[in-house]
């Protein structure tokens, strides 16, 4: 069978993706010729303190990809339901049979099933790998969207835990950690460090290493911070792509991402006269909108709606070419 | 998925396995004999619909050409449902002595998704079968992992899981069975069955 394919991989997201990543890595790389190079100026060892902040913070990224699912469970305020769930009932068994459907279609394990009883249009995938996986939806959001929506949301959120994306960013983020507990250790350093020791020399040695690792730590989880919400974005959007290709209907994904978008974005039900005389009034906060834009946008974790609609256009154009090639 | 696809967020779409499917109609003599289930002549096809012009095309053509060949025969048109769930349900209705036929009619539509790049569309394959006592069965083959499973429906969305373990112990060697149960999904109200 010679089937040509719709699907595609997106170059330029894997690029961009690519690039992110060999940044971060870069980054990693620089720290840590730093550090060697800040021990070997001074005949110095920091390596205790490098040492124990990266203990420190390995042990906590393996906590929170361990109990990942759980936290988030609790914060969110779900519960693991079964189909035929008494408190839930109805929402349990469509959420279960859209799921069972797209594990189906996507040959994928079935993850554990959670809702969180509360009006606030949300859902998340969580847990270290696909056997932990564990996908919440609120009942707001089930109020909100269309089967058909709802199956969009879950599509993307299954493609988070098909590609792994708690893994993947928590590695990520272990370098930005570290970072951030040296800048903690060097400032306490640097406050309480060296007091007791005799040899004067050997204590201003210390307070200025401290002084450099602690501005090496600023930079650099200054840069992986914004890198680490760069990749964040492109992940989201690799989610929207793969969910989209998965249920064949970017549009019910384009029209889920309207409805749970504050207001602003959403296609207005009002008819156009009744609501002309109010228009003079949305037009400014709009304009404000659009200026904070570029800063938000740098810090935010998912991409801004404007985006996420646009990539979606694109899948919506290949799914439907008619003839040509399918590469 | 490969380590590089993970790295990089990327899923390929999973194709569909078809060949198996023509393992049915001597699975179904032996389900006969030992559990004592006949085909009723009715088999589904369920497929999620892709929006745009180009897959309503392919859904027509697939429409026309099992219309034209079970009109020669005097068979039943070829019925599309549309369940609660958005997907589509393309079916097929034979005589209970047909199973070849139908066999080959539900292939057809999958060959020509598959064809028209739309393989990774394709749910699943369900053909119905019916005992003295009228209890329904359905066996219902994945597309995605290649293998069958059954699916006994009672009232009011409960299933039978002792008939569809018997099952499993009749055909299980026949044809290419799911192992790991907790992918025998549950289609409820699946048209056909």
């Amino acid at each position: 069978m010679a089937a040509r394919t719709r699907y595609a991989p997106d170059r330029g997201l894997t690029l961009r993706m690519t690039a992110t990543m060999f940044l971060l890595g870069l980054v990693f790389v620089a720290f840590v010729a730093a550090i060697i190079g800040i021990g070997a100026a001074y005949h110095a060892s920091s390596a205790a303190i490098v040492l124990f902040a990266i203990i420190l913070g390995g042990g906590f990224a393996i906590g929170s990809l361990f109990y990942s699912d759980k936290i988030a469970l609790r914060t969110a305020g779900g519960r693991e339901v079964g189909p035929d769930d008494k408190e839930f009932g109805e929402y349990a068994r469509l959420l279960h049979g859209t799921v069972d459907r797209l594990c189906a279609l996507a040959d994928m394990k079935k993850p554990r099933v959670a809702i969180a009883r509360t009006r606030l249009p949300n859902a998340f995938a969580t847990g270290r790998n696909a056997d932990h996986a564990v996908l919440c939806v609120t009942t707001g959001l089930m109020d909100l969207l269309t089967p058909e929506e709802l199956e969009g949301v879950i599509a993307h959120e299954m493609s988070h835990v098909a590609h792994k994306d708690v893994q993947v960013m928590t590695a990520a983020s272990f370098l930005a950690i570290i970072a951030a507990l040296l800048i903690r250790i060097a400032f306490y350093g640097e406050l309480f460090g060296g007091g007791g020791r005799g040899r004067g020399g050997n204590n201003q040695n210390a307070g200025i290493i401290m002084l450099a690792l602690m501005a090496v730590s600023i930079v650099v989880y200054a840069v992986s911070f914004l890198l680490i919400r760069m990749l964040s974005r492109y992940r989201e959007l690799a989610a929207d792509r793969s969910g989209a290709l998965l249920t064949g209907q970017p549009s019910a994904l384009k029209s889920a991402l309207v409805k749970v978008s504050e207001n602003m974005g959403r296609i207005p039900t009002q008819d156009l006269r009744a609501a002309e005389p109010l228009n003079a009034f949305f037009f400014a906060p709009a304009m404000k909108l659009n200026a904070k834009a570029t800063l938000s946008t740098v810090f935010s974790t998912h991409p801004s709606l404007k985006r996420r609609l646009a990539e979606l256009d694109k899948i919506q154009q290949q799914l439907g070419r008619t003839a040509g090639p399918g590469r | 998925m490969g380590f590089l696809d993970t790295l990089l967020g990327r899923t390929k779409p999973v194709q569909p396995k078809l060949d198996d499917l023509f393992a049915l109609p001597s699975a179904a003599v032996t389900l006969d004999a030992g559990a004592g289930f006949k085909p009723t002549g009715s088999g589904s096809v369920c497929f999620r619909p892709v929006e745009g012009r180009s897959f309503a095309d392919v859904q027509k053509d697939v429409q026309e050409l099992l219309d034209v060949s079970s009109g020669k025969e005097g068979g039943l048109p070829v019925e599309v449902t549309k369940d609660s769930y958005g997907f589509n349900w393309l079916v097929s209705s034979h005589m209970s002595d047909e199973l070849e036929a139908l066999v080959t009619d539900l292939h057809a539509v999958n060959s020509s998704l598959v064809d028209n790049g739309f393989g990774p569309q394709l749910l699943c394959t369900l053909v119905a079968f019916r005992d003295d006592q009228e209890r329904r069965l359905g066996l219902i083959y994945l597309y995605k992992r290649g293998t069958f499973y059954p699916f006994a429906p009672l009232s009011g969305e409960r299933r039978d899981n002792a008939l569809e373990l018997q099952v499993k112990g009749v055909i299980g060697s026949d044809l290419k069975f799911e192992q790991d149960l907790s992918r025998w999904f549950p289609v409820w109200g699946a048209p056909g069955l």
